[in-house]
């Protein structure tokens, strides 16, 4: 593995090694001195041309506990704004002495095209509505650590699915690991054409997620409404809100993921989002333990 | 500039399928060329070259009429010497150029300087195409009669759609006293607002911002109501829309003035390019690359007349903006050096169409459609010539191209038949694929 770019391109086995990988670092997480030197000396830059908080701290911190290097790249205030490409922007990094560049772009294929363009690996943290393969790794490893297993679950993934690079990342991942998943969202956002991909779609939240084992939560964004995709919050809600009644449909040890940030009231209640079923803050923490997997097994642990 | 300065000579070409659209004819025999027309025999003034053309195709007046050569104004993209030199490279002896310049060719001087830039230059003749509306801003009618005068050959805003319906239709009513078409490129607005390629499987794997077939096909149905409305010539650019196809079939069934043109790249490539070429940008086109299905049914379309034009849409971008982003990456492939070879290789060798069919889409009919009259080879018809090598098999090379748009999903791809010798007013700009000034012995 010479880039992390989707999970599409995985093997089933490079999936579940990399799941392995996080689960065993993940112990270091709970160690008084998080600090292991397998990357000292390497140096890696987080190359955000997207606002980002939460993807951006966990690859940092899987960075630092590795004790790696880390820049910080963000587009507002760099020579982005002086008219330089992303490309440039990213050959820079690299002739600065980075060892692996992490990008998130606003645009599909960007992290692929910079892949070609520079010898280092690229990691892919969110391109556009392509992948967000590290956000399917941390969906996994939350659902494997609570069930064991993945094969044979049961898995709704809810909301603005068409729009959502963590919906198709997901979707890969739990398929190529042999979960089912089903794909429920409002009519506009969720297309039939992921059939022929092996899901099952609805558009009817209590069919989508009957007998579900894990409820993938998809953020739902205020533009779709202007865009004239949706009608009311209120009505999302009623009709695709994960409620506390609407849960009822799904198994009884049915686990809630969201992948952030949420906006309570809408696409997700708090009284859920704080539940019991709720394993948002095991998707965070699991969050640091992937990212370290895949720093890992692309920076092979060898520096000397 | 052209061989003008050249000693005269007359041309005697040998041994070629003579491949005449305009007449129907097909044979073989000599033509012979001299003082830039078609003569029946040479007159002895002027000394007669033989050319040798055994094996090869000749067919008068090919044309394009749908081509981007951005000057005034954006001339690192291509302008109207490098765009005239591909167009005799591709065997193209006029090309109709789109007036979405910076500024936009709205005004007769404008028309006037591209109009004589082109015979200046001679490699290709060059045929403006003014705007609809002043500025392309889609508010109020240019002066068409004014350009008209000055000689353009049609009206188009091309680049972006005259969507406002009230303007579609005096611009249809208005342009019926000039006996030109009105050329829409037809896309609803809103339905492909912040699209880059066609919406389907490809664009969902691959997550790019995407718009519908229909995003063309409302916009045409709308237009073919409103040719019926007012009677006047509607010709619709780049069709590449099951739904634009069912318009211009209920329009031609009921005797109104439409017509269409479909792109080679159409013809030739699916969405599924925009997939193979990973991302990079040189697969996007407005409207984009359609799935297989599409692309049969307008290969369908052409061969059964439905689209009686074949134009490249010739797009030049320069390597930079070409390399940006998917979706930040402006629209466009350069068409006018693989159009030819496209053609033969999806419609004649396959055996879809005759090659004088083949060639009346860039002849005859886009002669028709613009209202201009050429006789074909008869004596006395200006000696504008495509020697064509139907056979010859090569390989796209952008870099090769005259052009100085090498943005193509061609490149690498191997293409049956290729112009090997073009001749604009009785000069030849072309031989053995190089475009040159030079006179014949040099």
């Amino acid at each position: 593995m010479d880039d992390f770019l989707g999970i599409a391109e995985l093997s089933t086995k490079t999936l579940e090694d990399l799941l392995d990988t996080a689960q065993a670092l993940s112990e270091i997480l709970s160690r008084p001195i998080k600090k292991v030197p397998t990357l000292r000396g390497r140096a890696i830059a987080n190359a955000f041309f997207e606002p980002s908080t939460r993807t951006r701290n966990a690859f940092e911190l899987a960075a630092k506990y590795l004790s790696a290097d880390v820049v910080n790249f963000s587009s507002t205030g760099s020579s982005l704004e002086k008219g330089e490409s992303v490309w440039d922007t990213v050959k820079t990094l690299e002739a600065l002495g980075v060892d692996a560049v992490v990008v998130r772009h606003r645009e599909a294929g960007v992290p692929q095209l910079m892949a070609e363009r520079l010898a280092i690996p690229v990691i892919n943290a969110g391109d556009g509505e392509h992948e967000h393969p590290t956000q399917a790794l941390l969906d996994l490893l939350t659902v494997r650590q609570r069930f064991g297993r993945l094969q044979g679950l049961r898995v709704a993934i809810v909301g603005d699915v068409l729009h959502s690079r963590v919906a198709r990342s997901d979707l890969y991942g739990f398929l190529a690991l042999g979960a089912r998943v089903t794909l429920v969202g409002p009519p506009g956002l969720v297309s039939e054409e992921w059939r022929e991909w092996g899901a099952e779609v609805t558009w009817d939240l209590a069919q989508g997620i009957r007998g579900a084992h894990v409820v993938q939560v998809l953020r739902i964004q205020r533009e779709r409404q202007a865009q004239g995709l949706l009608p009311s919050w209120q009505e999302y809600r009623e009709r695709w809100g994960i409620t506390r009644e609407h849960l009822g449909w799904a198994d009884p040890n049915v686990l809630v993921l969201h992948p952030g940030p949420q906006n309570r009231g809408v696409e997700i209640d708090s009284e859920v989002l704080e539940g019991a079923q709720s394993a948002v803050l095991d998707q965070v923490r699991n969050g640091v333990a992937v990212r370290m997997a895949v720093l890992y097994r692309l920076l092979g642990g060898a520096a000397e | 500039m052209t061989a003008e300065n050249c000693p005269p000579e007359a041309y005697q070409i040998e041994g070629a399928l003579v491949l005449d659209p305009f007449t129907g004819r097909e044979w073989s025999g000599p033509v012979v060329v001299e003082g830039g027309r078609v003569v029946e025999a040479p007159s002895g003034a002027v000394p007669v070259r033989r050319v040798e053309a055994d094996g090869l195709w000749l067919v008068p007046r090919l044309v394009d009429i749908h081509v981007h050569f951005r000057s005034p104004g954006q001339e690192w993209k291509e302008d109207l010497e490098s765009g005239s030199k591909a167009a005799a490279a591709g065997g193209m002896t006029a090309v109709a150029t789109m007036p979405n310049t910076v500024p936009p060719v709205d005004d007769p001087a404008l028309v006037t300087w591209q109009r004589s830039t082109g015979e200046r230059l001679g490699y290709t003749q060059i045929w403006p195409i003014g705007a609809v509306t002043r500025g392309l801003a889609g508010e109020t009618l240019a002066d068409l009669w004014r350009m008209q005068e000055a000689g353009a050959v049609a009206f188009s805003d091309d680049g972006r759609p005259v969507w406002d319906s009230r303007l579609m239709r005096s611009a249809l009513t208005y342009s019926q006293s000039l006996r030109v078409p009105i050329i829409q490129h037809a896309e609803d607005p809103r339905l492909f607002e912040g699209a880059a390629m066609h919406e389907g499987a490809v664009s969902l794997r691959l997550g790019i911002p995407a718009g519908p077939a229909e995003a063309e096909s409302v916009m045409v149905w709308r237009d073919v109501q409103l040719a019926a409305l007012t009677g006047g010539r509607l010709h619709i650019a780049h069709l590449s829309a099951p739904g634009s196809l069912e318009a211009v079939a209920w329009a031609k069934a009921r005797g109104l003035r439409v017509t269409a043109e479909v792109t080679p790249h159409h013809l030739l490539l699916t969405d599924e390019a925009v997939a193979e070429w990973g991302y990079h940008a040189v697969t996007k086109v407005n409207p984009p690359l359609r799935p297989q299905a599409v692309r049969d049914a307008l290969i369908e379309a052409v061969c059964q007349g439905v689209v009686e034009v074949i134009a490249s849409d010739h797009a030049p971008h320069h390597a930079d903006e070409k390399a940006l982003p998917y979706a930040e990456a402006p629209f466009g492939i350069a068409g006018l050096e693989t159009s030819l070879g496209v053609v033969l290789t999806v419609l004649v060798h396959t055996g879809r169409l005759k090659p004088i069919d083949a060639f009346r889409r860039m002849s005859a009919a886009p002669h028709a459609v613009l209202g201009l009259s050429y006789p074909g080879i008869v004596p006395g018809a200006a000696a504008d010539l495509t020697l064509i090598d139907p056979y010859h098999e090569w390989t796209v090379e952008p870099e090769r191209f005259y052009s100085k748009g090498k943005n193509t999903p061609l490149a690498g791809m191997r293409l049956k038949g290729r112009a090997v010798a073009t001749m604009v007013r009785g000069i030849w700009v072309m031989r053995e694929g190089a475009v040159s000034a030079a006179c014949w012995d040099a």
